[in-house]
């Protein structure tokens, strides 16, 4: 049942060969065996996911058939919920229980999901492997010594080792793609502007985008349909209509323009993947995708941008973690300087002070210009690279990430960690929708192929993926430890 | 040789919305404490921000009143620093694109002059919340009902010469918000705030350094704080000394001004885009709607007044000073069908009534119905000028209209020939010697023969038949 | 940057930056800065900044009150409160 994707257990569910709370009782048990060792989950909610289920199954029996009803899901521990503990997987907000709920968390929950939990993360979501977690690192499925990739990592290790069968994740420099990439499934990262950022804690607030992690891409176009959409209460969220996700899927990839932007290839992409991203292209080649070579010339700029204007966004973001109003608060403070200086270098993890210090160095009188506005200059170069590439090609497509997933603990130095993110970043500068994909292996580890797509071109994106995915079996690969669980079940 | 004093404001004015500059939450005043302090006042993790169409209408209804340029592509910053009364750690505020750029306001001086002063920006902000410091023995208590409450911080150029000068400026745009109906500018509430950037300087040299005041809350209070500045930086400049660059605090008690006190940590706000906000668009279409709303403001209506009602400058200056009292002097005014009288009225009786209760015009004892009843009477010799003041008092007291008081009370002015005869008679008769001197040839003298028929008739006699009568009987 | 620098910018940002800490965290602030600025080889005289992906306007909400008073379910998440109030060290106020 855990190899099963969201299509497959809703139609299990709709001909009653299985009930939601069955389905839910599954995957806590799974939970409560694996997660020990994966450590994706923070917070389990066997209760109300029972609760839900149970609902969810009367529902049915009273003729209600949307599409994920009963289905249970991971929310990544950045989206507020309402009495649930929300920690961002940081110290801070250890013991933060949010009075509402997230916009997603709120859709996804009228669309009858049953929420197991909350997943881990990298503290604020700051890290491309998961170890910045309060909460500890989390074990990739494929190897636990191996990071699950991050932020989402938590997600991303729950949908792949089977504890759920689908998570929500944030994605502001690849945080979804490239765990999906390590992981081994499906990574969506809608157009900025798509899904709500309301009630989903801000690292960055111009380049956060929520999506999902499921083990297809007909999956995410599920769970994107009741996601997506205006929400009054985010001005960044765009009003226009949401397209048929799940409808758009039919449509065969012959004579799609895929753009190859091959120079960018080059930079310390390992001989394994590079071999797996042409074999993948050569794939929709041969489905009659046409591969055009193209340039995005600012796209190396795009990490030292980014790493000016998310860690600046966040320095003010995360200014509002003062231990005055909710939250972690030092042990008597001796004034209100102490309070403030304390509370925020105790609660804080490393690699969040070291954003923090950046990015308010950033803005201060005399590098603002230097730093700030350099970047958000170099942001528009991007973008029109991109849209350049969009007038000749229908998508771009490459490596998520350039490697396997690493050794925890491989990567200690923060800018070698930095450019784990260099083909995923310049997709949030633009605040494009992309998309990671199961391409192969290496040694035994996965790789995802990146296809990116135009300004809202979610629906496009999301068929591409799933014609890539009716070509190849990769994202049917489970890892092992799934596989071994799934037989010690039997 | 004289100084000359270099003056700007940055006055902060509450815009009069229903719900705060970012969220759904009510900014009525005098809540009980953080019951208007909701999850995004609080800086609850994942909230956002949303502009209130209001305040931004607001905004641009006061740059258009002083023919500012509006902001087209207005842009939110954030201003970052850290204090418990600001929840989110930064300010959500303006600085390069503000949406009221250049414009500029008339104020009037005492000697009946004008000078026009330039504004330099007007942004709005969210307001922040409320130390009580005095809440507790060794803490302080956080009240944020207050934060994110819309204001609007008007900065004008450094044209004020004087304090004088200044407290005009104040006024006029006291007025100008409450006609535009955008803030009560109560200062006492703290719906206007008022900074001022004072330096010296001899007239025609480059400009001094200057001092920032803050926490100057009347109108009284910005003369005196100004003027204490002015003073103290003259004596110092005279010792030899210099004016250090600073942030002094008005204490009103002792009236002076001094620095603010603790470690003046080196304010790096560190400005950038508000990113949880997009530009605001204003269009042509939203401008001339505005526009099309703008009520007559003060400038316009002091020269309508002069022109229509035929009032001196002054007394034009005087009933338009408040957007109450001139729409009361205009019911007034067109109920009694006498502008002057009604001006006068207004201007000196009623005037000195609420001087006297202390209270505002829209809480007039006295209705403009009742005043423009009280003109009609005058005015058809129902009663005399005197007289009107009598049931003028009355009317403040009581619920009665003016022509129950006057028959009640029997004030109505005496005009029968047949009984001002009778009165004049028995005057004559009894006072034989003083209108023996009238004949005479001694004029004056017929005054006090008015008088003591007056006085006959307690007042009530109409004195313009009673000094006729007098006349045709003495000289016959 | 210097570690003076460090020092200016954590009082700033109201972090502690421990002097055992120093000199690693002015090394790796260093490297960052260092990576970001191969930002400075690129010319982009004439380009204007992008603030935000979308070229969007901001929308306008009513001038309505949406939101109740929750304060005693608010207040009860702060760390300290006392009547009605959010509480913290005395502030010696300027």
């Amino acid at each position: 049942m855990q190899n099963l994707t969201v299509t497959e257990l809703s139609a299990e569910l709709s001909r009653g060969a299985i009930s939601s709370v069955e389905l839910t009782r599954a995957c806590l048990d799974r939970i409560g065996r694996l997660n020990p060792e994966l450590n994706a989950f923070i917070t389990v909610c066997e209760e109300s996911a029972l609760a839900q289920a149970a609902a969810a199954d009367r529902a049915r029996a009273e003729g209600d058939e949307r599409p994920l009803l009963g289905i249970p899901l991971a929310h990544k521990d950045i989206f507020c919920t309402r009495d649930t503990h929300t920690t961002c997987g940081s110290r801070i907000l250890q013991d933060f229980l949010p009075p509402y709920d997230a916009t997603v968390v709120e859709k996804l929950r009228q669309a009858g999901t049953v929420m197991l939990g909350k997943t881990n993360m990298d503290e604020f979501a700051m890290g491309s492997s998961n170890e910045s977690s309060y909460f500890g690192a989390v074990g990739n499925p494929h190897d636990p010594g191996r990071v699950p990739g991050g932020s989402s990592g938590g997600s991303a290790a729950a949908v792949a080792a089977g504890l759920s069968p689908m998570a929500t994740g944030t994605d502001t420099g690849g945080s979804i793609r490239q765990p999906a990439s390590f992981c081994g499934i499906t990574g969506f990262k809608p157009s900025y502007g798509r899904v709500s950022r309301w009630g989903m804690i801000a690292f960055a607030s111009s380049l956060d985008q929520a999506g999902t992690l499921t083990r297809s891409a007909a999956d995410a176009a599920l769970m994107m349909q009741a996601m997506a959409g205006l929400d009054p209460r985010d001005s960044t969220s765009v009003d226009r209509p949401v397209e048929d996700y799940a409808g758009a899927l039919g449509k065969p990839v012959n004579g799609l323009r895929v753009g190859v932007p091959r120079p960018h290839f080059a930079k310390g992409l390992s001989p394994g993947v590079e071999r797996g991203i042409h074999a993948a292209l050569a794939e929709l080649e041969r489905a009659g995708a046409i591969l055009i070579d193209i340039d995005l010339p600012n796209n190396h700029l795009s990490v030292p941008a980014y790493y000016v204007v998310a860690p600046a966004e966040a320095s003010a973001n995360l200014s509002r973690y003062d231990g005055v109003r909710y939250g972690y608060r030092c042990e008597s403070p001796a004034d209100l300087e102490d309070l403030y200086t304390r509370t925020r270098s105790e609660g804080f993890g490393d690699e969040v002070k070291r954003r923090i210090l950046v990015g308010t160095y950033a803005l201060s009188a005399g590098y603002y210009d230097a730093y700030y506005r350099k970047a958000q200059r170099i942001r528009r170069l991007i973008r029109q690279d991109f849209i350049d590439a969009f007038r000749q090609v229908d998508v771009i497509a490459g490596p998520t990430s350039p490697h396997v997933a690493f050794p925890h603990g491989a990567k200690a130095d923060p800018v070698e960690m930095y450019l784990e993110d260099i083909f995923t970043i310049a997709v949030n500068l633009a605040g494009l929708p992309g998309i990671s994909v199961p391409a192969g292996f290496e040694e035994g580890l996965p790789f995802g192929l990146q296809i990116i797509g135009p300004d809202f071109g979610e629906a496009l994106v999301l068929n591409v993926a799933h014609q890539f995915q009716q070509l190849t079996d990769w994202h049917k690969r489970l890892p092992e430890t799934a596989a071994q669980a799934e037989t010690g079940e039997n | 040789m004289e100084w000359e004093a270099v003056i700007g404001l940055e006055v902060h004015v509450q815009l009069s919305t229903r719900s705060k500059l970012f969220s759904g939450t009510s900014t009525a005043f005098g809540a009980g404490p953080n019951t208007q302090a909701n999850i995004y006042d609080l800086a609850m993790p994942g909230t956002l921000p949303v502009l209130n169409g209001e305040a931004l209408r607001m905004a641009v209804r006061f740059g258009l009143a002083i023919d500012a340029e509006i902001g087209r592509h207005s842009i939110f910053d954030r201003k970052n620093y850290f204090y418990p009364d600001l929840p989110k750690g930064y300010q959500t505020s303006q600085l390069d694109y503000p949406v009221v750029g250049r414009g500029s306001i008339v104020i009037n001086l005492e000697d009946g002059t004008e000078k026009r002063i330039g504004v330099t920006r007007a942004h709005m902000e969210e307001d922040a919340g409320k130390s009580l410091h005095e809440a507790f023995a060794d803490e302080t208590g956080i009240d944020l009902n207050r934060a994110g409450t819309p204001l609007l911080e008007i900065v004008s150029d450094p044209d004020l010469r004087s304090a004088k000068e200044a407290v005009a400026y104040l006024k006029k745009l006291h007025s100008i918000v409450r006609y535009l109906d955008i803030s009560d500018g109560d200062m006492s509430q703290g719906s206007m705030r008022c900074d001022a950037n004072v330096s010296i300087r001899r007239p025609g040299a480059d400009l001094g350094t200057r001092t920032e005041i803050k926490n100057v809350n009347s109108f009284r209070f910005v003369e005196k704080a100004i003027n204490f500045e002015i003073r103290r930086q003259q004596d110092v400049l005279e010792d030899g000394g210099k004016i250090v660059q600073e942030t002094r605090l008005y204490d009103s008690v002792r009236d002076e001004t001094r620095p603010m006190r603790g470690k003046e940590v080196a304010n790096d706000y560190r400005y950038f885009p508000e990113p949880d906000l997009l530009p605001v668009e204003i269009g042509e279409d939203l401008i001339k709607q505005i526009r099309s709303e703008l009520p007559e403001l003060p400038d316009a209506r002091k020269r309508r007044f002069a022109a229509e009602y035929g009032l001196s400058a002054y007394d034009a200056g005087v009933l338009t000073a408040s957007r109450e009292m001139a729409d009361y002097f205009e019911q007034v005014a067109q109920g009694c069908g006498d502008a002057k009288l009604a001006a006068n009225w207004v201007s000196v009786e009623l005037q000195a009534l609420l001087n006297r209760e202390n209270l505002d015009i829209a809480d007039s004892p006295v209705s403009a119905g009742n005043l423009a009843d009280l003109i009609l009477r005058i005015r058809d010799r129902t009663i005399s000028g005197k007289i009107a003041k009598t049931v003028f008092e009355q009317l403040a007291e009581g619920p009665q209209g003016v022509d129950e008081i006057i028959e009640k009370q029997g004030l109505r002015q005496v005009t029968d020939e047949g009984e001002i005869e009778k009165l004049v008679d028995r005057v004559i008769a009894e006072n034989a010697a003083q209108a023996q001197q009238f004949r005479d040839g001694k004029q004056q003298v017929l005054g006090y023969l008015v008088g003591q028929a007056m006085k006959l008739s307690r007042g009530k006699a109409n004195p313009a038949q009673v000094n006729e009568l007098l006349r045709d009987k003495l000289q016959s | 940057m210097k570690k003076s620098e460090i020092d200016k910018v954590a009082t700033l940002a109201r972090l502690r930056v421990s002097p055992a800490e120093a000199d690693e965290v002015t090394a790796r602030i260093g490297e960052i800065l260092a990576m970001i600025d191969q930002m400075q080889a690129v010319d982009t005289t004439g380009v204007e900044p992008l603030a935000h992906p979308l070229d969007a306007v901001q929308r306008l909400r009513a001038d309505e009150v949406t939101e109740a008073d929750r304060r005693d379910e608010l207040l009860a998440l702060a760390p300290s409160n006392r009547n009605g109030l959010f509480v913290v060290p005395k502030v010696i106020d300027p």
